[in-house]
């Protein structure tokens, strides 16, 4: 089990690997593509488990007063929803779609450390029954906000340490998913490979794994802050002992906005494969993508006090983390130009991942610009704490990365199966999923504005229109999900056979290879010139 | 088994990661049962950490079986690392987290509820009489009559001047004999680099017993402890994690002074004596911000 072995050219060929089989193929793994899957399909169930608590929030706010469930039960469910979509569903869809799709985009034969690799993922499922666990202690789930907040957060009785253990666990897998991601792109890309050749969904995982290691280790410490505040007597968010709470929020959110971005742009970078290969054109402007996305990437380091703009800040921070927080739009505009350029005058075709790409680009620009409303501040102080920012985040989130993720599986599914998914079932998906999104998110831009509060199981009388306008919305969506899983399931199954290059307009090496791929994709380095380069 | 087309390494399934896993999870589980307050939780946390050093010394022995193997090229060398220089980093962030926490109460919240800046209006409100001093002996909750604080007050604050300069000449002379090991190892001197190697452990060691007694000190004469209100917050948790890197530091040092013994390392090919190195060297840079924030300004 602990031998190790040298794979070389010679030492199998393509179609005839040992894999191993069974459960140990899967407990015991070193290798990308099945930890890929691994990961891929938590992040599908986990995104089943938080689904099904936005719908139980949807029900109860179907109606105003109280119906279904008790305050404190649907506080936890937006506490625990965020928390397991966030760490549970797009985080580790994001790492499975780089485990994938890394080494063969590179050209490597798998990441370069295979070990960490498989902790980094079998950490999840683990953390994951720590933080739920916590629905069946003594005082219920975290129900304070995903964010934390002492002291609110602090009040949580015998889930308290389990919470911040939870947290402390996915940090882990965070940072060994992330240093093992660089550690594969440095030093891993086939001879030929230079940086400025790497496909550009490599590329904005260096900068998020860059991000993760800079901003993960900072949650940590926040929660350990939390830890001893409440069992050891410390006063780090204690006024009465010198601290402050507020101190928590700019420590949380320091590692917070990063982590929007940690968030966005693997979606970010599957699009940018996406788009060129649909629009049969190079991807416009490919070194300005990349120079923009570093610079979002820096610049999230600086902004994250917009988060705090009402809780009081002195009027030189409001109005450094205002402007800080406007020019991020810059490089985000140049991203999005360039996809459009990129589109502009080609050949283009509307396949599945294509219209979830444009799905993105159209949807996740009203999100961005929700948040450059709210990056005002005197604005942001009317909006703070409404629906409006729910619509805001939700945008970005589920038609902005969720969408770039569900556009990526089906962009490289007929690589990972061998088989053409169901091309009028994956159309279905997409249309009725943008329709339901944005049933759902839409008006809670007008309850937000009229004042509607997050976080809260009732409402006054006036907005119940919307919200069970809203609440449809989000049944559909919930409902429309379940064709994604029917077409994953049907594509595993069987289905026409891919070709290795599976889409007319694909360029680069994972393409060059099988559908699917060998078990050790490449074992001899692949030559990479201009020509084969990804751009 | 290389040719002129390169080679690649990757490990033969492991069982030691999940082992790591499931061993990290007790532990989680032990800490959490135990902060709730049984006793048993105590117990299932002991099991854990125990696990989790028996999934340490088998994977890394089986790293060091692979590497004495001859089965890392170079490649895995540079992947190794890429690894130990990010993990480094996201250490320092992580001390960064406390480093900041500490900044922050002494510019802003201290000050603030002292009445300066644009805070006045919580001074007064909240605690009058208040004053904002650093040193932070008293807390604010302490300033009110009639109002029994959470917090003990200190008698005394650790002066930057006695142990805790001692202290720094101790580690700032551990990097420098563990380079001193380091050129030896370039030298294929074996007796030089164990000889300094075991230097640079005993002076680790030093360091830990002064900061423990350091503690005992804070603790039963100057009644500085984790719940004298910021100052000690501040203090205990900088200087606590710190102590436990050095801990683990001086702990992978000794395992590279055993495998330096045993003849492991040559002047190429010696990377898991570099990795401890550089993680020696953080240890003792966090020391000098320590030394210099937490201590002496
Ligand atoms: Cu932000």
């Amino acid at each position: 089990m602990s031998e190790a072995v040298i794979h070389d050219h010679d030492s199998h060929d393509d179609h005839h690997d040992h894999k191993p089989t069974g459960i140990g193929r899967w407990l015991f793994s070193t290798n990308h593509k099945d930890i890929g899957t691994m990961y891929l399909v938590f992040a599908l169930i986990m995104f089943f488990i938080g689904g099904a608590m936005a719908m139980v929030i949807r029900l109860e706010l179907f109606q105003p007063g109280m119906q279904y469930v008790d305050p404190q039960f649907f506080n936890s469910m937006t506490t625990v929803h965020a928390l397991v979509m966030i760490f549970g569903a797009l985080m580790p869809a994001g790492v499975g779609l780089a485990n994938w799709m890394i080494p063969i985009m590179i050209g490597a034969p798998d990441m370069a450390m295979p070990r960490m690799n498989n902790m980094s993922f079998w950490i999840l499922p683990f953390a994951f029954t720590l933080l739920l666990s916590t629905f069946f202690m003594a005082g219920g789930a975290p129900a304070g906000g995903w964010t934390m907040y002492p002291p609110l957060v602090l009040q949580l009785d015998h889930g308290f340490p389990f919470l911040i253990f939870a947290v402390h666990f996915l940090g882990i897998s965070s940072i060994m998913g992330a240093i093992n991601i660089i550690a594969t792109v440095f030093n891993m890309r086939a001879p030929g490979m230079t940086f400025m050749r790497l496909p550009l969904f490599v590329w904005t995982w260096i900068i998020t794994a860059f991000l993760l290691i800079a901003s993960m280790p900072v949650l940590a410490g926040a929660v350990t802050m939390l830890l001893t505040d409440k069992y050891f007597g410390t006063a780090f968010f204690n006024a009465a002992g010198g601290g402050d709470p507020v101190m928590f929020q700019h420590v949380f959110w320091f590692f917070g906005h990063p982590e929007v971005y940690i968030l966005v742009l693997p979606s970010f970078g599957v699009i940018s494969q996406i788009i060129p290969t649909f629009s049969r054109k190079p991807l416009f402007g490919y070194a300005s993508m990349v120079y923009a996305t570093a610079s979002i990437a820096f610049l999230s380091f600086f902004v994250w006090a917009h988060h705090m703009f009402t809780v009081g800040m002195p009027l030189t921070g409001e109005l450094f983390f205002m402007y800080a927080t406007m020019s991020i739009a810059v490089p985000t505009g140049v991203k999005i130009f360039n996809w459009m350029a990129t589109m502009w005058k080609g050949a283009m075709t509307f396949e599945t991942p294509m219209l979830f790409a444009i799905g993105v680009l159209f949807m996740f620009s009203i999100g961005g610009f929700s948040g450059l409303m709210m990056g005002i501040t005197p604005v942001d102080f009317q909006y703070h704490d409404t629906y409006f920012i729910v619509a805001h985040f939700h945008y970005v989130i589920v038609p902005g990365i969720i969408f770039g993720i569900i556009g990526g599986v089906y962009f490289w599914l007929p690589k990972w199966t061998g088989h053409m998914y169901d091309e009028t079932l994956g159309k279905w998906h997409f249309w009725l999923s943008t329709i339901s999104v944005n049933i759902l998110f839409f008006p809670m831009h007008f309850v937000g504005l009229a004042g509607m509060p997050r976080r809260i199981p009732d409402y006054n009388v006036q907005f119940t229109d919307w919200n069970q306008i809203i609440s449809l919305g989000g049944f559909a969506f919930g409902l429309s999900q379940l064709i994604f899983v029917w077409v994953i399931i049907k594509c595993v199954r069987g289905g026409e056979k891919a070709t290795d290059q599976v889409w007319e307009g694909a360029h680069g090496l994972e393409w060059t290879l099988p559908s699917p791929p060998p078990f050790h994709s490449f074992t001899t380095p692949p030559q990479v010139t201009d020509a084969t380069a990804h751009s | 088994m290389s040719d002129s087309h390169g080679a690649y390494f990757i490990p033969e399934p492991s069982r030691w990661p999940i082992v790591g896993s499931v061993a990290l999870f007790i532990s989680f589980i032990g800490g959490g049962i135990m902060l709730n307050g049984s006793g048993f939780g105590t117990f299932i946390l002991g099991l854990g950490i125990g696990a989790v050093i028996y999934m340490f010394c088998g994977w890394f022995s089986d790293v060091i079986r692979e590497s004495r193997g001859g089965n890392y090229n170079k490649q895995v060398d540079i992947s190794f690392r890429w690894g130990m220089s990010w993990f480094i980093f996201s250490e320092v962030m992580f001390f960064a987290a406390f480093f900041g926490a500490l900044f922050y109460a002494r510019v802003f919240s201290v000050p603030w509820l002292g009445g300066e800046g644009a805070k006045l209006a919580t001074h007064m409100f909240l605690w009058p009489d208040f004053e904002s001093v650093w040193p932070l002996l008293t807390t604010p909750d302490m300033s009110m009559e009639g109002i029994e604080s959470k917090f003990t007050a200190i008698k005394e604050i650790i002066p930057a001047w006695g142990i805790p300069a001692l202290n720094t000449a101790i580690l700032l002379t551990s990097g420098a004999t563990v380079t001193f090991a380091h050129w030896a190892l370039k030298k294929n001197n074996r007796a030089g680099l164990c000889w300094w190697l075991a230097a640079t452990v005993a002076l680790g060691l030093i360091f830990v017993v002064f900061q423990a007694y350091e503690y005992v000190h804070a603790y039963k004469d100057l009644d500085l402890t984790l719940n004298s209100g910021i100052y000690g917050s501040t203090f205990f948790m900088l200087t606590g994690f710190h102590g436990f890197h050095v801990t683990m530091g001086a702990t992978m040092l000794l395992v590279i002074l055993g495998r330096s013994m045993a003849g492991h390392f040559s002047a190429n090919d010696h990377f898991a004596f570099e990795g401890v190195a550089w993680y020696w060297h953080f240890v003792d840079v966090v020391w000098l911000g320590l030394f210099v924030f937490v201590y002496w300004i």
